[in-house]
Protein backbone atom coordinates (compact mmCIF):
# COMPACT_ATOMS: atom_id res chain seq x y z
CA UNK A 1 0.00 0.00 0.00
CA UNK A 2 1.10 3.45 -0.80
CA UNK A 3 0.15 6.92 0.75
CA UNK A 4 2.14 10.06 -0.27
CA UNK A 5 4.58 8.04 -1.97
CA UNK A 6 5.92 5.85 0.50
CA UNK A 7 5.76 2.91 0.99
CA UNK A 8 3.65 2.05 4.27
CA UNK A 9 4.93 -1.12 6.40
CA UNK A 10 2.34 -3.73 7.35
CA UNK A 11 1.90 -3.84 11.21
CA UNK A 12 2.23 -7.31 11.64
CA UNK A 13 2.52 -10.19 8.99
CA UNK A 14 1.84 -13.49 10.25
CA UNK A 15 1.72 -16.06 7.33
CA UNK A 16 0.83 -19.67 8.17
CA UNK A 17 1.82 -19.73 11.68
CA UNK A 18 2.01 -23.34 13.69
CA UNK A 19 4.00 -23.31 17.45
CA UNK A 20 3.53 -26.42 19.33
CA UNK A 21 5.39 -27.22 23.10
CA UNK A 22 6.39 -30.59 23.06
CA UNK A 23 3.61 -32.58 20.62
CA UNK A 24 1.07 -30.47 21.76
CA UNK A 25 0.11 -28.28 18.84
CA UNK A 26 -1.13 -24.19 20.37
CA UNK A 27 -1.46 -22.39 17.46
CA UNK A 28 -2.70 -23.67 13.79
CA UNK A 29 -2.48 -21.69 10.88
CA UNK A 30 -2.36 -18.50 12.33
CA UNK A 31 -2.85 -15.68 9.91
CA UNK A 32 -2.88 -12.20 10.58
CA UNK A 33 -2.40 -8.90 8.54
CA UNK A 34 -2.41 -5.20 10.22
CA UNK A 35 -2.08 -2.23 8.37
CA UNK A 36 -1.85 1.66 10.07
CA UNK A 37 -3.37 2.87 11.03
CA UNK A 38 -5.00 0.01 12.72
CA UNK A 39 -6.20 1.29 15.99
CA UNK A 40 -7.01 -1.25 19.05
CA UNK A 41 -6.79 -4.74 18.30
CA UNK A 42 -8.66 -7.24 20.84
CA UNK A 43 -8.08 -10.86 21.17
CA UNK A 44 -10.35 -12.66 23.30
CA UNK A 45 -10.49 -16.54 23.59
CA UNK A 46 -10.41 -18.98 26.56
CA UNK A 47 -7.85 -19.87 29.13
CA UNK A 48 -5.00 -21.73 27.24
CA UNK A 49 -6.33 -20.94 24.15
CA UNK A 50 -2.89 -19.45 23.09
CA UNK A 51 -3.21 -15.88 23.86
CA UNK A 52 -0.13 -15.24 25.42
CA UNK A 53 1.35 -17.94 23.16
CA UNK A 54 -0.12 -15.73 19.47
CA UNK A 55 1.99 -12.81 21.39
CA UNK A 56 5.34 -14.54 22.24
CA UNK A 57 5.47 -15.26 18.71
CA UNK A 58 4.75 -11.72 17.91
CA UNK A 59 7.99 -11.27 20.32
CA UNK A 60 9.93 -13.62 19.25
CA UNK A 61 10.35 -15.23 22.31
CA UNK A 62 9.11 -18.16 20.67
CA UNK A 63 9.94 -19.27 17.15
CA UNK A 64 7.01 -20.75 14.92
CA UNK A 65 7.99 -24.10 13.59
CA UNK A 66 5.85 -23.10 10.27
CA UNK A 67 4.98 -19.80 8.75
CA UNK A 68 6.35 -16.99 9.08
CA UNK A 69 6.45 -13.60 11.17
CA UNK A 70 6.77 -10.01 10.22
CA UNK A 71 6.33 -6.90 12.08
CA UNK A 72 6.92 -3.70 10.23
CA UNK A 73 8.57 -5.75 7.42
CA UNK A 74 11.13 -6.87 9.84
CA UNK A 75 11.87 -10.57 11.97
CA UNK A 76 10.41 -9.72 15.71
CA UNK A 77 14.01 -9.34 16.82
CA UNK A 78 14.63 -6.43 14.17
CA UNK A 79 12.10 -4.79 15.40
CA UNK A 80 13.32 -4.50 19.18
CA UNK A 81 13.33 -0.60 19.52
CA UNK A 82 9.55 -0.19 17.71
CA UNK A 83 7.67 -2.82 20.18
CA UNK A 84 6.39 -2.46 23.45
CA UNK A 85 5.15 -4.97 25.79
CA UNK A 86 3.06 -5.27 29.04
CA UNK A 87 3.32 -9.33 30.31
CA UNK A 88 0.21 -10.79 31.63
CA UNK A 89 0.30 -10.41 35.41
CA UNK A 90 2.91 -12.53 37.12
CA UNK A 91 3.60 -13.60 40.47
CA UNK A 92 7.07 -11.71 41.45
CA UNK A 93 9.45 -11.21 43.91
CA UNK A 94 7.71 -8.43 45.94
CA UNK A 95 11.16 -7.41 47.65
CA UNK A 96 12.77 -7.05 44.64
CA UNK A 97 15.03 -4.27 45.35
CA UNK A 98 14.67 -2.20 41.92
CA UNK A 99 12.30 1.37 42.02
CA UNK A 100 9.26 2.35 40.04
CA UNK A 101 12.28 4.48 38.08
CA UNK A 102 14.79 1.72 37.35
CA UNK A 103 11.92 -0.20 36.05
CA UNK A 104 10.94 2.23 33.79
CA UNK A 105 14.42 3.09 32.26
CA UNK A 106 14.59 -0.57 31.75
CA UNK A 107 11.87 0.10 28.61
CA UNK A 108 14.60 2.38 27.00
CA UNK A 109 17.18 -0.75 27.02
CA UNK A 110 16.57 -1.54 23.14
CA UNK A 111 17.21 1.85 22.17
CA UNK A 112 20.08 2.62 25.15
CA UNK A 113 22.11 0.13 23.56
CA UNK A 114 24.87 -2.51 25.06
CA UNK A 115 27.57 -1.00 27.43
CA UNK A 116 26.01 2.14 27.48
CA UNK A 117 24.48 4.36 30.46
CA UNK A 118 21.29 5.55 30.11
CA UNK A 119 21.29 8.94 28.68
CA UNK A 120 19.19 12.49 29.16
CA UNK A 121 16.86 11.26 25.78
CA UNK A 122 16.30 8.18 27.82
CA UNK A 123 15.43 9.68 31.06
CA UNK A 124 13.33 11.72 29.32
CA UNK A 125 11.53 9.42 27.91
CA UNK A 126 10.86 7.38 31.04
CA UNK A 127 9.65 10.88 32.94
CA UNK A 128 7.29 11.22 29.68
CA UNK A 129 5.96 7.29 30.22
CA UNK A 130 5.41 7.94 34.07
CA UNK A 131 3.22 11.26 33.28
CA UNK A 132 1.53 9.70 30.50
CA UNK A 133 0.53 6.68 33.20
CA UNK A 134 0.36 9.56 36.25
CA UNK A 135 2.90 7.53 38.21
CA UNK A 136 5.68 10.09 37.87
CA UNK A 137 4.92 11.23 41.65
CA UNK A 138 5.78 7.41 42.60
CA UNK A 139 9.07 6.92 41.00
CA UNK A 140 11.64 6.69 43.95
CA UNK A 141 9.22 3.99 45.36
CA UNK A 142 10.22 0.35 45.92
CA UNK A 143 8.31 -1.83 42.96
CA UNK A 144 6.62 -3.81 45.56
CA UNK A 145 5.34 -1.06 47.43
CA UNK A 146 2.32 -0.32 44.96
CA UNK A 147 -0.76 -1.56 44.62
CA UNK A 148 -1.48 -3.95 42.28
CA UNK A 149 -3.54 -1.45 39.88
CA UNK A 150 -0.06 1.14 40.57
CA UNK A 151 1.96 -1.60 39.24
CA UNK A 152 0.36 -2.55 36.72
CA UNK A 153 0.59 0.87 35.37
CA UNK A 154 4.19 1.13 35.91
CA UNK A 155 4.59 -2.05 33.65
CA UNK A 156 2.52 0.38 31.02
CA UNK A 157 4.76 3.04 31.53
CA UNK A 158 8.13 0.53 31.17
CA UNK A 159 6.48 -0.40 27.75
CA UNK A 160 5.95 3.21 26.65
CA UNK A 161 9.37 4.02 27.45
CA UNK A 162 10.41 2.46 24.77
CA UNK A 163 8.46 4.74 22.62
CA UNK A 164 6.58 1.92 20.71
CA UNK A 165 4.84 1.71 17.00
CA UNK A 166 3.11 -1.39 18.18
CA UNK A 167 1.95 -1.98 22.20
CA UNK A 168 1.41 -5.18 23.15
CA UNK A 169 -0.98 -5.89 26.38
CA UNK A 170 -1.25 -9.37 27.73
CA UNK A 171 -4.33 -8.99 30.17
CA UNK A 172 -3.86 -5.46 31.31
CA UNK A 173 -7.62 -5.08 32.94
CA UNK A 174 -6.75 -7.99 35.02
CA UNK A 175 -6.40 -7.29 39.05
CA UNK A 176 -7.64 -3.80 38.18
CA UNK A 177 -11.02 -2.05 39.79
CA UNK A 178 -13.86 -0.73 37.57
CA UNK A 179 -12.78 2.40 37.94
CA UNK A 180 -8.78 2.23 37.06
CA UNK A 181 -9.73 -0.25 34.29
CA UNK A 182 -11.83 2.36 32.92
CA UNK A 183 -8.88 5.01 32.88
CA UNK A 184 -6.81 2.02 30.90
CA UNK A 185 -9.04 1.86 28.71
CA UNK A 186 -9.36 5.80 28.02
CA UNK A 187 -5.44 5.67 28.20
CA UNK A 188 -5.27 3.06 25.86
CA UNK A 189 -7.87 5.33 23.59
CA UNK A 190 -5.89 8.16 23.77
CA UNK A 191 -2.49 6.31 22.84
CA UNK A 192 -4.06 4.42 19.49
CA UNK A 193 -3.51 7.64 17.84
CA UNK A 194 0.20 6.82 17.89
CA UNK A 195 0.53 3.27 17.83
CA UNK A 196 -1.31 0.39 17.05
CA UNK A 197 -2.43 -1.36 20.16
CA UNK A 198 -3.23 -5.35 20.60
CA UNK A 199 -4.64 -5.95 24.14
CA UNK A 200 -5.25 -9.10 25.14
CA UNK A 201 -8.64 -9.83 27.44
CA UNK A 202 -11.33 -11.45 28.87
CA UNK A 203 -12.93 -8.40 29.25
CA UNK A 204 -16.07 -8.36 26.41
CA UNK A 205 -18.08 -5.50 27.53
CA UNK A 206 -15.01 -3.07 27.47
CA UNK A 207 -14.22 -4.97 24.25
CA UNK A 208 -17.51 -3.84 22.85
CA UNK A 209 -16.91 -0.38 23.69
CA UNK A 210 -13.28 0.55 22.82
CA UNK A 211 -12.35 -2.20 20.45
CA UNK A 212 -11.76 -1.47 16.68
CA UNK A 213 -11.22 -4.84 15.40
CA UNK A 214 -11.62 -8.29 17.68
CA UNK A 215 -10.48 -11.84 16.81
CA UNK A 216 -10.95 -14.53 18.57
CA UNK A 217 -8.22 -17.35 19.73
CA UNK A 218 -8.64 -20.77 20.30
CA UNK A 219 -6.06 -22.42 18.77
CA UNK A 220 -7.20 -21.43 15.42
CA UNK A 221 -7.58 -17.59 15.15
CA UNK A 222 -10.93 -16.45 13.74
CA UNK A 223 -10.58 -13.01 12.50
CA UNK A 224 -11.98 -10.42 9.85
CA UNK A 225 -10.66 -6.69 9.97
CA UNK A 226 -13.88 -6.01 11.66
CA UNK A 227 -15.64 -5.07 15.57
CA UNK A 228 -17.97 -7.50 14.79
CA UNK A 229 -17.81 -11.04 15.49
CA UNK A 230 -19.61 -13.61 13.87
CA UNK A 231 -21.67 -15.37 16.42
CA UNK A 232 -20.29 -19.05 14.79
CA UNK A 233 -16.94 -17.75 15.53
CA UNK A 234 -17.65 -16.46 19.10
CA UNK A 235 -19.23 -20.48 20.02
CA UNK A 236 -16.21 -22.04 17.60
CA UNK A 237 -13.67 -20.28 20.19
CA UNK A 238 -15.42 -20.86 23.41
CA UNK A 239 -17.37 -24.53 22.32
CA UNK A 240 -20.53 -22.92 24.47
CA UNK A 241 -23.46 -21.21 23.44
CA UNK A 242 -23.30 -17.60 22.95
CA UNK A 243 -25.75 -16.67 24.82
CA UNK A 244 -23.02 -17.43 28.54
CA UNK A 245 -20.41 -15.60 26.59
CA UNK A 246 -21.96 -12.46 25.21
CA UNK A 247 -24.05 -12.02 28.61
CA UNK A 248 -24.81 -8.26 28.96
CA UNK A 249 -22.90 -7.37 25.53
CA UNK A 250 -24.53 -4.93 23.43
CA UNK A 251 -25.94 -6.92 20.50
CA UNK A 252 -24.24 -4.39 17.85
CA UNK A 253 -20.82 -6.30 18.24
CA UNK A 254 -22.26 -9.46 17.80
CA UNK A 255 -22.94 -9.90 14.28
CA UNK A 256 -26.68 -12.30 13.12
CA UNK A 257 -26.39 -15.32 12.16
CA UNK A 258 -27.54 -15.36 8.78
CA UNK A 259 -27.80 -18.72 7.73
CA UNK A 260 -26.19 -19.70 4.28
CA UNK A 261 -22.51 -18.94 5.45
CA UNK B 1 46.23 -6.32 69.56
CA UNK B 2 48.30 -3.71 67.47
CA UNK B 3 51.07 -5.24 67.44
CA UNK B 4 49.74 -8.83 65.45
CA UNK B 5 49.51 -6.47 62.31
CA UNK B 6 53.39 -6.43 61.53
CA UNK B 7 52.87 -10.48 60.84
CA UNK B 8 52.79 -10.57 57.47
CA UNK B 9 50.39 -13.57 57.93
CA UNK B 10 48.02 -11.01 59.44
CA UNK B 11 48.03 -8.65 57.06
CA UNK B 12 47.53 -10.92 54.43
CA UNK B 13 44.54 -12.35 56.35
CA UNK B 14 43.08 -8.93 56.77
CA UNK B 15 43.82 -8.29 52.97
CA UNK B 16 42.35 -11.33 52.36
CA UNK B 17 39.29 -10.94 54.40
CA UNK B 18 38.51 -7.36 52.53
CA UNK B 19 39.22 -8.91 49.48
CA UNK B 20 36.75 -11.77 49.91
CA UNK B 21 33.96 -8.93 51.16
CA UNK B 22 34.08 -6.85 48.19
CA UNK B 23 33.85 -10.46 45.87
CA UNK B 24 30.85 -12.15 47.81
CA UNK B 25 29.06 -8.58 48.63
CA UNK B 26 28.24 -7.46 45.45
CA UNK B 27 28.00 -10.96 43.70
CA UNK B 28 26.48 -12.46 46.62
CA UNK B 29 23.53 -9.68 46.09
CA UNK B 30 23.21 -10.84 42.41
CA UNK B 31 22.41 -14.49 43.62
CA UNK B 32 20.18 -13.15 46.26
CA UNK B 33 18.15 -11.47 44.71
CA UNK B 34 17.84 -13.73 41.13
CA UNK B 35 17.20 -16.89 43.89
CA UNK B 36 20.41 -18.85 42.05
CA UNK B 37 22.03 -20.08 45.73
CA UNK B 38 21.68 -23.69 44.66
CA UNK B 39 23.19 -23.18 41.41
CA UNK B 40 25.83 -21.21 42.65
CA UNK B 41 26.07 -23.97 45.30
CA UNK B 42 26.74 -25.93 42.69
CA UNK B 43 29.29 -24.51 40.87
CA UNK B 44 31.31 -24.25 44.12
CA UNK B 45 31.54 -27.83 45.35
CA UNK B 46 31.86 -29.01 41.43
CA UNK B 47 35.12 -26.65 41.21
CA UNK B 48 36.37 -29.32 43.67
CA UNK B 49 37.33 -31.20 40.51
CA UNK B 50 39.50 -28.74 39.37
CA UNK B 51 41.33 -28.50 42.74
CA UNK B 52 41.83 -32.07 42.30
CA UNK B 53 43.32 -31.75 38.69
CA UNK B 54 46.02 -29.03 40.18
CA UNK B 55 46.79 -31.90 42.53
CA UNK B 56 47.11 -34.34 39.98
CA UNK B 57 49.21 -32.53 37.61
CA UNK B 58 51.38 -31.15 40.12
CA UNK B 59 50.40 -27.27 39.73
CA UNK B 60 48.96 -24.63 42.07
CA UNK B 61 45.51 -25.89 42.50
CA UNK B 62 43.83 -22.78 42.39
CA UNK B 63 44.85 -22.97 38.70
CA UNK B 64 43.13 -26.17 38.20
CA UNK B 65 40.19 -24.57 40.01
CA UNK B 66 39.98 -21.59 37.91
CA UNK B 67 39.11 -22.81 34.48
CA UNK B 68 37.42 -25.71 36.48
CA UNK B 69 34.80 -23.05 38.00
CA UNK B 70 34.48 -20.99 34.87
CA UNK B 71 34.07 -24.64 33.39
CA UNK B 72 31.24 -25.58 35.57
CA UNK B 73 29.76 -22.55 35.39
CA UNK B 74 29.19 -22.62 31.62
CA UNK B 75 27.85 -26.06 31.84
CA UNK B 76 25.67 -25.81 34.37
CA UNK B 77 24.09 -22.49 33.30
CA UNK B 78 23.67 -24.90 29.74
CA UNK B 79 22.37 -27.87 30.75
CA UNK B 80 20.19 -26.61 33.19
CA UNK B 81 18.04 -24.33 31.11
CA UNK B 82 18.43 -26.77 27.58
CA UNK B 83 17.92 -29.49 28.92
CA UNK B 84 14.72 -31.80 29.49
CA UNK B 85 15.55 -32.30 33.19
CA UNK B 86 14.17 -30.20 36.03
CA UNK B 87 17.04 -27.67 36.60
CA UNK B 88 17.56 -28.58 40.20
CA UNK B 89 18.38 -32.10 39.47
CA UNK B 90 20.52 -31.20 36.60
CA UNK B 91 22.67 -28.72 38.77
CA UNK B 92 22.28 -31.70 41.45
CA UNK B 93 24.35 -34.18 39.05
CA UNK B 94 26.63 -31.81 37.80
CA UNK B 95 27.50 -30.65 42.16
CA UNK B 96 27.94 -34.31 42.72
CA UNK B 97 29.92 -35.22 39.57
CA UNK B 98 32.46 -32.46 40.25
CA UNK B 99 33.58 -33.85 43.64
CA UNK B 100 33.93 -36.91 42.52
CA UNK B 101 36.28 -35.81 39.68
CA UNK B 102 37.91 -34.65 42.62
CA UNK B 103 37.82 -37.05 44.86
CA UNK B 104 38.73 -39.35 41.64
CA UNK B 105 42.37 -36.55 40.87
CA UNK B 106 43.15 -36.79 44.66
CA UNK B 107 43.14 -40.76 44.83
CA UNK B 108 44.62 -41.04 41.65
CA UNK B 109 48.16 -38.69 42.96
CA UNK B 110 50.80 -40.12 44.14
CA UNK B 111 51.66 -39.40 47.86
CA UNK B 112 49.97 -36.97 50.04
CA UNK B 113 47.90 -33.70 49.13
CA UNK B 114 48.89 -31.15 51.23
CA UNK B 115 46.53 -28.14 52.46
CA UNK B 116 43.87 -30.24 50.72
CA UNK B 117 41.29 -29.27 53.92
CA UNK B 118 42.34 -26.04 53.23
CA UNK B 119 40.33 -25.79 50.44
CA UNK B 120 37.52 -27.51 51.86
CA UNK B 121 37.45 -25.52 55.03
CA UNK B 122 39.57 -22.66 54.08
CA UNK B 123 42.53 -20.88 56.46
CA UNK B 124 42.81 -17.00 56.22
CA UNK B 125 45.57 -17.73 58.49
CA UNK B 126 47.38 -19.44 55.74
CA UNK B 127 46.76 -17.31 52.57
CA UNK B 128 50.25 -16.83 50.81
CA UNK B 129 50.99 -13.33 49.38
CA UNK B 130 50.58 -15.04 45.81
CA UNK B 131 46.93 -15.92 46.66
CA UNK B 132 46.25 -12.41 48.00
CA UNK B 133 47.38 -10.84 44.31
CA UNK B 134 45.24 -13.47 42.44
CA UNK B 135 42.34 -12.45 44.51
CA UNK B 136 42.71 -8.96 44.07
CA UNK B 137 42.93 -9.52 40.28
CA UNK B 138 40.11 -11.39 40.23
CA UNK B 139 38.14 -8.52 42.41
CA UNK B 140 39.24 -6.26 39.53
CA UNK B 141 37.85 -8.33 37.04
CA UNK B 142 34.31 -8.97 39.22
CA UNK B 143 33.70 -4.94 40.23
CA UNK B 144 34.38 -4.21 35.82
CA UNK B 145 32.10 -6.86 34.49
CA UNK B 146 29.18 -5.48 37.33
CA UNK B 147 30.50 -1.61 36.68
CA UNK B 148 30.15 -2.58 32.56
CA UNK B 149 26.90 -4.58 32.97
CA UNK B 150 24.75 -2.92 35.72
CA UNK B 151 21.50 -2.01 33.74
CA UNK B 152 21.50 -5.59 31.93
CA UNK B 153 22.00 -7.17 35.13
CA UNK B 154 19.26 -5.61 37.21
CA UNK B 155 17.01 -6.19 34.00
CA UNK B 156 17.88 -9.70 33.93
CA UNK B 157 17.28 -10.09 37.69
CA UNK B 158 14.39 -8.63 37.66
CA UNK B 159 12.83 -9.49 34.52
CA UNK B 160 14.20 -11.86 32.14
CA UNK B 161 11.72 -12.09 29.36
CA UNK B 162 11.25 -8.91 29.04
CA UNK B 163 14.98 -7.93 28.84
CA UNK B 164 14.82 -10.75 26.11
CA UNK B 165 12.52 -8.34 24.78
CA UNK B 166 14.61 -5.20 24.74
CA UNK B 167 16.90 -7.07 22.46
CA UNK B 168 19.47 -8.03 25.44
CA UNK B 169 21.03 -11.60 24.54
CA UNK B 170 19.97 -13.01 27.90
CA UNK B 171 21.11 -16.77 27.61
CA UNK B 172 24.82 -14.99 27.57
CA UNK B 173 24.18 -12.79 30.06
CA UNK B 174 23.41 -15.66 32.28
CA UNK B 175 26.02 -17.41 31.70
CA UNK B 176 28.69 -14.05 32.04
CA UNK B 177 26.80 -13.99 35.50
CA UNK B 178 27.58 -17.58 36.31
CA UNK B 179 30.97 -16.91 35.36
CA UNK B 180 31.70 -13.99 37.34
CA UNK B 181 30.31 -16.20 40.40
CA UNK B 182 32.75 -19.00 39.59
CA UNK B 183 35.27 -16.06 39.60
CA UNK B 184 33.68 -14.89 43.35
CA UNK B 185 33.81 -18.53 44.25
CA UNK B 186 37.46 -19.24 43.59
CA UNK B 187 37.96 -15.54 45.52
CA UNK B 188 36.70 -17.28 48.34
CA UNK B 189 37.88 -20.42 48.70
CA UNK B 190 40.98 -19.61 50.82
CA UNK B 191 38.83 -17.91 52.91
CA UNK B 192 35.64 -20.17 54.05
CA UNK B 193 36.48 -23.09 51.51
CA UNK B 194 34.17 -24.78 49.11
CA UNK B 195 32.23 -26.11 51.35
CA UNK B 196 31.33 -22.96 53.28
CA UNK B 197 31.12 -20.42 50.24
CA UNK B 198 27.89 -20.39 50.06
CA UNK B 199 26.92 -19.11 53.33
CA UNK B 200 29.17 -15.84 52.14
CA UNK B 201 27.57 -15.56 48.97
CA UNK B 202 24.02 -15.44 51.02
CA UNK B 203 24.21 -14.56 54.20
CA UNK B 204 26.05 -10.64 53.85
CA UNK B 205 23.55 -10.20 51.14
CA UNK B 206 20.48 -11.35 52.49
CA UNK B 207 21.22 -9.02 55.54
CA UNK B 208 21.88 -5.92 53.35
CA UNK B 209 18.40 -6.51 51.83
CA UNK B 210 16.94 -5.71 55.75
CA UNK B 211 18.17 -2.13 55.46
CA UNK B 212 17.81 -1.14 51.90
CA UNK B 213 16.16 -1.34 48.74
CA UNK B 214 18.36 -0.38 46.02
CA UNK B 215 20.82 -2.75 44.50
CA UNK B 216 23.86 -0.44 44.46
CA UNK B 217 22.85 0.37 48.48
CA UNK B 218 22.91 -3.50 49.19
CA UNK B 219 26.21 -4.03 47.80
CA UNK B 220 27.57 -1.66 49.72
CA UNK B 221 26.35 -2.98 52.87
CA UNK B 222 27.08 -6.55 52.35
CA UNK B 223 30.52 -5.61 51.56
CA UNK B 224 30.96 -3.54 55.04
CA UNK B 225 28.55 -6.12 56.75
CA UNK B 226 31.26 -9.00 55.47
CA UNK B 227 34.75 -6.98 55.97
CA UNK B 228 33.47 -6.05 59.75
CA UNK B 229 32.23 -9.87 60.44
CA UNK B 230 35.09 -11.68 58.75
CA UNK B 231 37.90 -9.52 60.33
CA UNK B 232 36.22 -10.13 64.14
CA UNK B 233 35.94 -13.86 62.70
CA UNK B 234 39.55 -13.58 62.10
CA UNK B 235 40.29 -12.12 65.89
CA UNK B 236 37.97 -14.82 67.63
CA UNK B 237 39.44 -17.83 65.74
CA UNK B 238 42.54 -16.29 66.17
CA UNK B 239 41.98 -16.08 70.28
CA UNK B 240 39.99 -19.18 70.49
CA UNK B 241 42.56 -21.43 68.25
CA UNK B 242 39.76 -22.58 66.20
CA UNK B 243 39.34 -23.25 62.31
CA UNK B 244 38.93 -18.81 61.21
CA UNK B 245 36.43 -19.94 57.83
CA UNK B 246 33.80 -21.93 60.03
CA UNK B 247 34.47 -19.25 62.67
CA UNK B 248 33.67 -16.41 60.48
CA UNK B 249 30.44 -18.10 59.22
CA UNK B 250 29.35 -18.78 63.07
CA UNK B 251 29.63 -15.11 63.54
CA UNK B 252 27.44 -14.38 60.19
CA UNK B 253 25.16 -16.37 61.20
CA UNK B 254 24.38 -14.90 64.47
CA UNK B 255 24.65 -11.59 63.63
CA UNK B 256 22.04 -12.14 60.90
CA UNK B 257 20.04 -14.14 63.52
CA UNK B 258 20.06 -11.64 66.00
CA UNK B 259 19.21 -8.70 63.34
CA UNK B 260 16.53 -10.53 61.96
CA UNK B 261 15.46 -11.22 65.30
CA UNK B 262 15.75 -8.18 66.22
CA UNK B 263 13.95 -6.21 63.36
CA UNK B 264 11.26 -8.84 63.35
CA UNK B 265 10.46 -7.50 67.01
CA UNK B 266 10.66 -4.27 66.12
CA UNK B 267 8.13 -4.84 63.22
CA UNK B 268 6.00 -6.69 65.17
CA UNK B 269 5.78 -3.85 67.77
CA UNK B 270 4.82 -1.33 64.90
CA UNK B 271 2.21 -3.46 63.45
CA UNK B 272 0.27 -3.97 66.83
CA UNK B 273 -0.07 -0.47 67.95
N1 LIG C 1 6.07 -23.12 28.64
C1 LIG C 1 5.09 -23.97 28.26
N2 LIG C 1 5.34 -25.30 28.14
C2 LIG C 1 4.38 -26.15 27.75
N3 LIG C 1 3.12 -25.78 27.46
C3 LIG C 1 2.80 -24.48 27.56
C4 LIG C 1 3.77 -23.51 27.96
N4 LIG C 1 3.18 -22.30 27.98
C5 LIG C 1 1.89 -22.52 27.60
N5 LIG C 1 1.68 -23.81 27.34
C6 LIG C 1 0.40 -24.41 26.87
O1 LIG C 1 -0.01 -23.68 25.74
C7 LIG C 1 -1.39 -23.46 25.76
C8 LIG C 1 -1.69 -21.99 25.51
O2 LIG C 1 -1.16 -21.22 26.59
P1 LIG C 1 -1.28 -19.66 26.64
O3 LIG C 1 -0.54 -19.21 27.84
O4 LIG C 1 -0.92 -19.09 25.34
O5 LIG C 1 -2.86 -19.47 26.88
P2 LIG C 1 -3.68 -18.12 27.10
O6 LIG C 1 -4.66 -18.04 25.99
O7 LIG C 1 -2.77 -16.98 27.28
O8 LIG C 1 -4.46 -18.46 28.43
P3 LIG C 1 -4.87 -17.51 29.67
O9 LIG C 1 -6.17 -16.87 29.32
O10 LIG C 1 -5.04 -18.48 30.80
O11 LIG C 1 -3.76 -16.53 29.90
C9 LIG C 1 -1.91 -24.02 27.07
O12 LIG C 1 -2.53 -25.25 26.78
C10 LIG C 1 -0.69 -24.23 27.90
O13 LIG C 1 -0.83 -25.38 28.66
MG1 LIG D 1 -2.26 -15.73 28.82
Amino acid sequence: MKVDGKVMEKVIELKDVWTRYGNQVILEAVNLELEEPSGLLGIIGPNGGGKTTLLKVFLGLLKPYRGSVKLFGKSPEKSRDLVGYVPQYKRFDFDFPISVWEVVLTGRMSHTGFLKKYSDEDKKAAEDALKTVEMFQYKDRQIGQLSGGQRQRVFIARALATNPKLLLLDEPNSGLDPHMQDELYRLLDRLKKDMAIIMVTHDLSAVSIYVDRIACLNRKLHYHNSREIPVEDLEATYQCPVELIAHGVPHRVLEKHNGGS
Amino acid sequence: MFDLLQYSFVQNALAAAVLASIACGIIGVYVVVKKIVFISGGIAHASFGGIGLGYYLGINPMFGVLPFSILSALVMGTVSKKSKIPEDSAIGILWSLGMALGIIFVSLTPGYAPDLMTYLFGNILTVPRFDIYLMLALDLIIVGVVYLFYKEFLSLCFDEEFTTVQGVPTQKLYLLLLCIIALTIVVLIKVVGIILVIALLTIPATLSRKFTHDLKRMMLISTLFGTVISVAGIGLSYALDAPSGATIILVLSLVYGVVAFGMEMLEGRGTLN
